[in-house]
């Protein structure tokens, strides 16, 4: 094989999907894209455990799987937060959204 | 071989993760997305998570998008929404911190020994003796319990949370 293994190569693709999913919670201003966004920066360190779990034995893979069934909790919470917000606001634009109590 | 498809998942994940975020419609941001999960499930079939790869597939692309797209729908922005990406400073100072992302965690990356340098096997052997779900279900429950049984209280407590958060208020 030539140039660097593929563990590394993951773990640099899973430092680009990382810095991706950050610009995008930077750039939008739709609730729901940056709650997705959030999802994709998950996921990065998803493909990071697994490519570590290669060579450190198959704790990895378990803790991606705890990482998972915690952003499922996540999404659910959050989406019926979002849903509860717009209710009020009838928007769901981020800058709107100021006040935590009202 | 292994290397191509590796490539061929890389640039799909990376490439619709970089259309999710430039996306303005949001039904097309969740395709893109979509597209990013499946792409990440095929690296991870390639980096020996066979298990992962299928829960994968079925939990993020299969109910946590799904999800996401119903409540798009529920609230009707599929079309006829403003663009909501920002401009001017906020472009830019995306893009810098982005890209000061990349360039440090790669830099840590590849100045460091490496993944491959202590034993690039020692998974494969595991897996070839015990089989893809016996080699995770083992140490799942038996080290791993404490955590199990602490998940499954916690997506319960979500479940009952998003039932009380997303319901009416009565008038």
């Amino acid at each position: 094989m030539t140039g660097a293994p593929l563990g590394d190569l993951a773990l640099v693709v899973s430092a680009a999907l990382f810095a991706i999913g950050v610009a995008g919670v930077l750039l939008r201003r739709n609730v729901i894209i940056v709650f997705m966004c959030v999802e994709l920066m998950l996921n990065a360190v998803n493909l990071s455990f697994v490519a570590f779990s290669r060579t450190h034995g198959i704790d990895g893979q378990i803790v991606v799987l705890f990482v998972i069934s915690v952003a499922a909790a996540e999404a659910t919470v959050g989406l019926a937060l979002i849903l509860a917000i717009f209710r009020h606001y009838e928007s769901v634009d981020l800058d709107l959204f100021r006040r935590l109590r009202w | 071989m292994t290397e191509f498809f590796f490539f061929l998942f890389a640039a799909m994940a990376i490439l619709s993760a970089i259309f999710m975020v430039t996306q303005a419609n949001p039904v097309a941001s969740v395709v893109y997305l979509v597209v990013t999960f499946f792409a990440l499930s095929g690296l991870f079939v390639i980096l020996d998570a066979h298990f992962i790869a299928a829960v994968q597939v079925i939990i993020y692309a299969g109910a946590i998008m799904v999800l996401f797209l119903f409540v798009i729908m529920l609230l009707n922005l599929g079309s006829g929404v403003p663009a909501d990406i920002r401009r001017g400073l906020a472009r830019v100072l995306a893009g810098s911190v982005a890209l000061a992302l990349i360039v440090v965690l790669t830099r840590l990356v590849l100045g460091n020994p490496g993944t491959e340098a202590l034993d690039p096997s020692a998974l494969a052997s595991v897996l070839e003796s015990k089989g893809a779900v016996r080699a995770l279900a083992e140490p799942l429950f038996n080290r791993y319990l404490v955590a199990f049984e602490v998940t499954s209280i916690l997506l319960l407590v979500a479940v009952i949370g998003a039932v009380v958060l997303a319901r009416r208020r009565a008038p």
